[in-house]
């Protein structure tokens, strides 16, 4: 049995569901949760129903917001202190920016984005897609403990009926050491919705759009759906979009439970991008495009019209 | 102002990749190589920051096999000064190519004021170089920058996060940036620009030179495959205006009954 902690981000009050579907696949391991700053009770339960036996709930001067420098110091002092032999994360923002630097911390390796993984006599064996996804690799680690491992939001999914752990959360008094990169500000950005490596359901528009402001029709498709709005390599440069919203090997890759493409032709670099989605729905005019190889619902047809009517066809069910 | 960049030579993003014989690695014979396309974004930075601080030198730092360099020759026809090349596989780990780049810069005894890379290699895609190489050169970092400014010493460096939000970042001093597509606009290596750099410096290094080997690997990849194939979906057409509401009608219907997902 491998001792493992998971280090989770709690927004807008709650825990990152990543950090819950970690919890689930750790079953008959030790697992406990580490996180900076406090928690509620009820998401102290929702780790405890998930598997995790103490939160240690991070507290110092600096760490009430994060700084890649502060937090890794923090979680160094923290993990020296314990007998970890495995730390996982989400593969969010702050942690494929924080992991690599506390994995080094320690000259421990790392596995970043792992897709699905197993222990196997208390040895981390996982997958992880390379090359966008254009192919699999098993992934292990070696060299000196603790190991590290950030885990893709919505590749491992829930866990239903995981063996609940005990949930005893205490303080921890941690330092943030010196901080030389620090955030002055924070520039919200125009969407309020889950992020795209997050979401569940994406509406993805390409070149087909042909204007910015068509992504309108999505946007309508979408707030119906509460599906966060991407697109594509050739929208993104063509300037019908911000590169924050580009799917593919240049842009995020997305593994939602469903992912629309509408006037996406899907070029290899984006297909490597969405391919992982659990259902994908195309619209296309074009028979042959190759996005329908890869769909497992293709309407051949102009987006133009096709995305309105869909719009009021879900609005009648949701 | 001395100022390092480090870029990575990656499969086009046009390629198919297939998994090699022994599934070790991907068949490399008959690749076209590129640079790191978010490596060029950190060529075009140290360039503007060379055009704004005379005296400034730009070295191009890569780590990899030698059957060509042309992410090297790109960037110093882009206008880098000088290269280093490390020679390795084109499979080493992250925690080994940071610390053969640390070890190709102490080989320049210059003293980095400024380290931009890419946010990630679209080869493994794991976002770990310019972080731990920050950790073991003891510097502060930023990763998946989308805005830079310099005014003096100081640094004010935007990194985008979930949903589009930005962090912004204030430093003081060196600091290895990552940097992220919508940063600025690389620009195109011009002829004389190539011909030059044809006559620009560029040391070679193995990996015993810089202090690595095989005891620095920390994860160990085996079995590359392709990700399995889905089962043909199903096709309509609605190119008729006629059956337009019944096909997608139909198709919402699948979406609830047959894929669950709605």
């Amino acid at each position: 049995m491998a001792n493992v902690l998971v280090y989770t981000e709690v927004t807008n009050g709650k825990v990152k569901p990543v950090s819950l579907e970690i919890l689930g696949k750790l079953a008959g391991q030790n697992a406990d949760v580490a996180v900076f700053g406090d928690i509620d009770a009820d998401q102290v339960a929702e780790l405890a129903k998930n598997g995790a036996n103490k939160v240690h709930k991070l507290k110092g001067d600096n760490l009430d917001k994060y700084s890649p420098e502060g937090y890794s110091n923090a979680l160094k002092e923290f993990i020296s202190s314990q007998s970890y032999d495995y730390v996982f994360a989400g593969a969010t923002s702050a942690g494929k920016d924080m992991i690599p630097r506390l994995a080094t911390m320690f000259d421990a390796g790392m596995a970043s984005d792992v897709t699905s993984f197993n222990f196997d006599g208390g040895s981390f064996n996982g997958t992880r897609p390379l090359f966008a996804g254009k192919c699999l690799a098993k992934v292990e680690l070696t060299g000196p403990k603790p190991h590290f491992v950030t885990i893709r939001p919505n590749a491992l999914g829930m866990t239903e009926g995981a063996t609940a752990g005990a949930g005893e959360a205490a303080d921890v008094n941690v330092s943030a050491g010196e901080i030389r990169a620090l955030i002055k500000e924070i520039v919200k950005g125009a969407s309020d919705k889950v992020d795209l490596t997050e979401a569940n359901v994406i509406v993805s528009g390409g070149r087909a759009l042909k204007e910015a402001a068509n992504f309108k029709i999505l946007d309508d498709l979408a707030n119906v759906l509460g599906a966060t709005v991407g697109a594509s390599r050739a929208a993104v440069d063509s300037g019908y979009a911000p590169h924050d919203m580009q799917v593919g090997q240049t842009g995020k890759t997305v593994s939602p439970t469903l992912y629309i493409a509408c006037g996406i032709s899907g070029a290899i670099q984006h297909l490597a991008g969405m391919r992982t989605s659990k259902c994908i729905v195309a619209i296309n005019t074009d028979p042959d495009a190759p996005i329908f190889t890869k769909a497992d619902y293709g309407i051949v047809g102009d987006l133009f019209t096709i995305v309105p009517i869909l719009t009021e066809e879900f609005k009648k069910i949701l | 102002m001395n100022i390092f960049v480090c870029v990575k030579q990656v499969p086009d993003t046009e390629t198919k990749v297939t998994p090699n014989g022994d599934g070790s690695y991907i068949e490399t014979s008959s690749i076209k190589w590129i640079m790191n396309p978010y490596d060029e974004f950190a060529v075009e930075q140290a360039l503007l920051v060379k055009a704004a601080n005379a005296g400034s030198t730009v070295t191009v730092v890569r780590v990899g096999g030698v059957k060509d360099t042309e992410a090297l020759r790109t960037a110093m026809a882009m206008g880098a000064d000088e290269a280093i090349l490390v020679e390795a596989d084109d499979n080493l780990d992250s925690y080994q190519i940071a610390k053969s780049i640390k070890g190709a810069i102490d080989k320049s005894e210059k003293s980095a004021d400024l380290i931009l890379t890419g946010k990630q290699a679209i080869d493994d895609d794991c976002l770990q170089v310019p972080q731990i190489l920050a950790q073991m050169m003891n510097l502060p970092s930023v990763s998946v920058i989308t805005g830079f400014e310099m005014n003096g010493t100081t640094v004010s460096a935007k990194r985008e996060i979930e949903g589009g939000s930005l962090e912004v970042y204030e430093v003081n001093g060196p600091c290895i940036y990552a940097c992220n597509k919508g940063l600025n606009t690389p620009r195109y290596a011009s002829l004389p620009g190539i011909m030059k750099a044809k006559r620009k410096p560029l040391a070679q290094y193995t990996l015993a030179d810089v202090g690595v080997s095989a005891e620095d690997r920390r994860v160990k990849y085996s079995n590359f495959q392709l990700p399995p194939e889905k089962p043909a979906g199903k096709k309509f057409d609605a190119s008729d205006e006629a059956n337009q509401a019944s096909v997608v009608a139909e198709v919402v219907g699948l979406l609830r009954n047959e894929a669950k997902v709605i």
